[in-house]
C-alpha cells in the first residue's frame, strides 16, 4: 500500500491502486466506476479517523471487552452441536452427496 | 375493534387476559393494517401470517384456559436480522436474500416460548450499516410521520412497523444507535440494554464487541415486559453475562425525588442548535418538577466516539463478514471462472455500496503495517471514552441529551455523503463502545417531525432506565402521539 500513516500530518489520500489492493484483500470485486468512489469515500473516513491521533495513548491498555472484568467464557471441548447437515445444505447453491461444491481448484 | 392498533402492548396484555378481545383478532387486526399500508412504507421484508395465525390461535386457547404468561398472544415484529426458523433471513441484504435459517435466534426462541405471535421480519440497514434505512436490498424504509424522510436505521423497518401501528412492538438491534436514532426519529420508545444483557446467539453479526439487541415500543411499560422475556444468561453466547435480571416493571413507579442527571455539556455545544435543542431542554425541565436535580458533567473525550467508532466497527465487520463466500449459503455469482473468481464476485456483486465500504475500511485498518495506528490506538481511545463516562457516573445517577442532532431527514439527502450521515450518531456511539445500556424515548416535536431524549446509565442499571422514562411517560404525553395517517 502507498499511503503512509503518519501521526503527524499525514497524506490520508487513497489512490486508485490503494483501493484496488483493498478490494483484493478483501476479496471484492469491483468495477472502475466503484474504484473512484471508494478511493474518494474512504480517504475521507481516514480524515475522519485522523482526530484519534492528536491524544496521547501512550499509558492507556487498550480496551478488548466492554465491560471490565469479564472475559471470553470457553466450554468443554464436547460434541454439543446435532448434525443438521442435511438443513443447512437446503441453502447452499450447489451440493453433491453432501459435498459442496465449488470451480475445480487443482487442474 | 378498529382501535386495537392504537393501543398499547401493556393494554392488549390486560384485554386478552379479560377475552375482552382474542389473539387472533388482534394478530388479525395488525395483519390487516400491515396488507394496507406496508407498500407504502416499506417496513417489512416478509409477512408471515399464517404462521402467526397459528400462534394466535395457540395463544388463545392457553388463555380460555386461564394460562399463559403476560406475553402471551401478543404479536410482534423481528428486525430481519435475526434468524428465524424456517423463514427467510436477509439481514437486508443482496447476499442473504435467499437465506432460510436453519435456527431461531435465541431472542426469537425466548420470546416464541413467552407466548409472543410473530408477524414477520422488518426491513433495515443492510447489515445493519446506515443510519437511515437506505442501504437495504429492499428498498428505502418511509417515515410514518413524513413518508418524504427516512424513518432512521439501521432498525428503520422495526421503527416505522411501530410509528405507523402495523406492528405494536418490534425487536431492533444497536451496534452505533441503530435503536435509538429511528425510535427518536419515529417518536417510539427504544431500550438497548447493556452488553451482554441480551444473547447475541442468531443475531448476524455486524461489529461483535458492539452489538446488542433490544426493542422498540410505545412506552417504557411495555419496554420492560418484552425485556424481562429477552434478557438472560444464555450459553450459545461467550459473551452472555451471567447476572441475575431484574424484575423491570417491579420498579417502573418509584419516585425520581433526588435522582442526580448529568448533562454531558459535550452533548450541548454548537453541534445542537437551539432549535433542536428546545424538546430536550423542556423535558429536561420536566425531570427537574419531578424532583430531579440536573448536574453539568464532562465527557471530555466523547467527540473522539465517530472516528472511534469508525476504526472498530469496521475492523470487526471485515472479519465477520468473511463468513459470505458464495460456498455454503448466500448468494453466487452466476459461472465463476475459478475460485477466487467465485470469493470476489460473489461478495463483490452480493454486498452493496456500504457494506464493501465499511468491509475496505475494516480491511485497511487491520492490514499488516497499519494495525497499531488504527486498531490499538482506536481501543485505546476507546478505553479514555469508557473511563470518561465512569467518571461521570460517580457524580450522577443517569445521563440525559439528545439522541440525534436533528429529526428525520430527506431521503436521498446524505446518501451521498459517508462522514455526513455518520455524524448522525455522534450522541448515540459511546454507549456502544462502554457498552452501557441507553434509551430514547419521545419528548417533543420540530416542524411536526419527532424528538427523542436519550437517557444512558450505568452498566445494568436497565431498571433504573425504565423507571425513569416511565415516570416522565407518566407525566407527559408524548409517546401517545400517532402520525394521523395511522391513526
Amino acid at each position: 500500500m502507498r499511503s503512509e500513516f503518519s501521526l503527524l500530518g499525514l497524506s490520508m489520500s487513497l489512490s486508485r491502486g490503494d483501493v484496488e489492493n483493498i478490494a483484493h484483500l478483501a476479496r471484492l470485486s469491483v468495477t472502475d466506476a466503484e474504484v473512484t468512489v471508494y478511493a474518494n469515500s474512504l480517504s475521507s473516513i481516514l480524515a475522519l479517523v485522523e482526530q484519534l491521533s492528536a491524544t496521547d495513548v501512550s499509558d492507556v491498555e487498550p480496551m478488548a471487552h466492554p465491560l471490565a472484568g469479564q472475559v471470553q467464557r470457553l466450554r468443554e471441548d464436547e460434541v454439543t452441536a446435532i448434525d443438521a447437515r442435511e438443513k443447512y445444505q437446503q441453502n447452499a447453491v450447489k451440493v453433491d452427496a453432501g459435498l459442496y461444491l465449488v470451480p475445480k481448484v487443482i487442474e | 375493534m378498529s382501535q386495537l392498533h392504537t393501543k398499547t402492548l401493556s393494554e392488549l396484555a390486560k384485554g386478552l387476559k379479560s377475552r375482552e378481545f382474542s389473539s387472533v383478532e388482534v394478530t388479525g387486526h395488525f395483519l390487516n393494517r400491515i396488507q394496507k399500508f406496508n407498500s407504502e412504507l416499506n417496513a417489512f421484508i416478509t409477512v408471515t401470517a399464517d404462521s402467526a395465525l397459528h400462534q394466535a390461535a395457540a395463544a388463545d386457547a392457553l388463555l380460555a384456559n386461564g394460562k399463559g404468561g403476560v406475553l402471551t398472544g401478543l404479536p410482534l415484529a423481528h428486525k430481519d436480522i435475526f434468524c428465524t426458523d424456517g423463514v427467510l433471513t436477509t439481514c437486508g441484504s443482496k447476499m442473504l436474500s435467499n437465506f432460510i435459517a436453519p435456527y431461531d435466534a435465541t431472542v426469537v426462541s425466548l420470546l416464541q416460548q413467552a407466548g409472543i405471535v410473530t408477524l414477520g421480519k422488518t426491513n433495515m440497514d443492510e447489515f445493519a450499516m446506515g443510519s437511515s434505512n437506505e442501504t437495504s436490498y429492499f428498498g428505502t424504509v418511509k417515515n410514518p410521520w413524513n413518508l418524504n424522510k427516512v424513518p432512521g436505521g439501521s432498525s428503520g423497518g422495526s421503527a416505522a412497523a411501530v410509528a405507523a401501528r402495523i406492528a405494536p412492538a418490534a425487536t431492533g438491534t444497536d451496534t452505533g444507535g441503530s435503536i435509538r436514532q429511528p425510535a427518536a426519529l419515529s417518536s417510539l420508545t427504544g431500550i438497548k440494554p447493556t452488553y451482554g444483557r441480551v444473547s447475541r446467539y442468531g443475531m448476524i453479526a455486524f461489529a461483535s464487541s458492539l452489538d446488542q439487541a433490544g426493542v422498540m415500543c410505545l412506552s417504557a411499560e411495555d419496554a420492560a415486559l418484552l425485556l424481562q422475556a429477552m434478557a438472560g444468561f444464555d450459553p450459545k453466547d461467550s459473551t452472555s453475562v451471567n447476572d441475575p435480571v431484574p424484575d423491570y416493571s417491579a420498579t417502573l413507579n418509584q419516585p425520581l425525588k433526588g435522582l442526580r442527571i448529568g448533562l454531558p455539556i459535550e452533548f450541548f455545544n454548537d453541534g445542537l442548535t437551539p432549535e433542536n435543542a428546545k424538546p430536550v431542554r423542556e423535558a429536561l425541565a420536566e425531570y427537574e418538577k419531578l424532583g430531579a436535580q440536573l448536574v453539568d458533567v464532562s465527557l471530555p473525550n466523547i467527540s473522539l466516539s465517530v472516528p472511534t467508532y469508525y476504526v472498530v466497527a469496521p475492523a470487526e465487520c471485515s472479519s465477520n463478514l468473511s463468513r459470505f463466500d458464495g460456498v455454503r449459503f448466500g448468494y453466487r455469482c452466476d459461472s465463476p471462472r475459478d475460485l477466487m473468481d467465485l470469493y470476489k464476485r460473489s461478495r463483490g456483486e452480493g454486498f452493496g455500496a456500504e457494506v464493501k465500504r465499511r468491509i475496505m475500511t475494516g480491511t485497511y485498518v487491520l492490514s499488516a503495517g497499519y494495525y497499531d495506528a488504527y486498531y490499538l490506538r482506536a481501543q485505546k481511545i476507546r478505553r479514555l471514552i469508557t473511563n470518561d463516562f465512569a467518571n461521570a457516573f460517580k457524580q450522577v445517577d443517569v445521563l440525559m441529551g439528545p439522541t440525534s442532532p436533528t429529526p428525520a431527514f430527506d431521503i436521498g439527502a446524505k446518501v451521498d455523503d459517508p462522514v455526513t450521515m455518520y455524524l448522525n450518531d455522534i450522541y448515540t456511539i459511546g454507549a456502544n463502545l462502554a457498552g452501557l445500556p441507553a434509551m430514547s424515548i419521545p419528548c417533543g416535536f420540530i416542524s411536526e417531525l419527532p424528538v427523542g431524549l436519550q437517557i444512558i446509565g450505568r452498566h445494568f442499571s436497565e431498571a433504573k432506565l425504565l423507571n425513569v422514562a416511565h415516570v416522565y411517560q407518566h407525566s407527559t404525553d408524548w409517546h401517545k402521539r400517532i402520525p394521523q395517517r395511522y391513526a
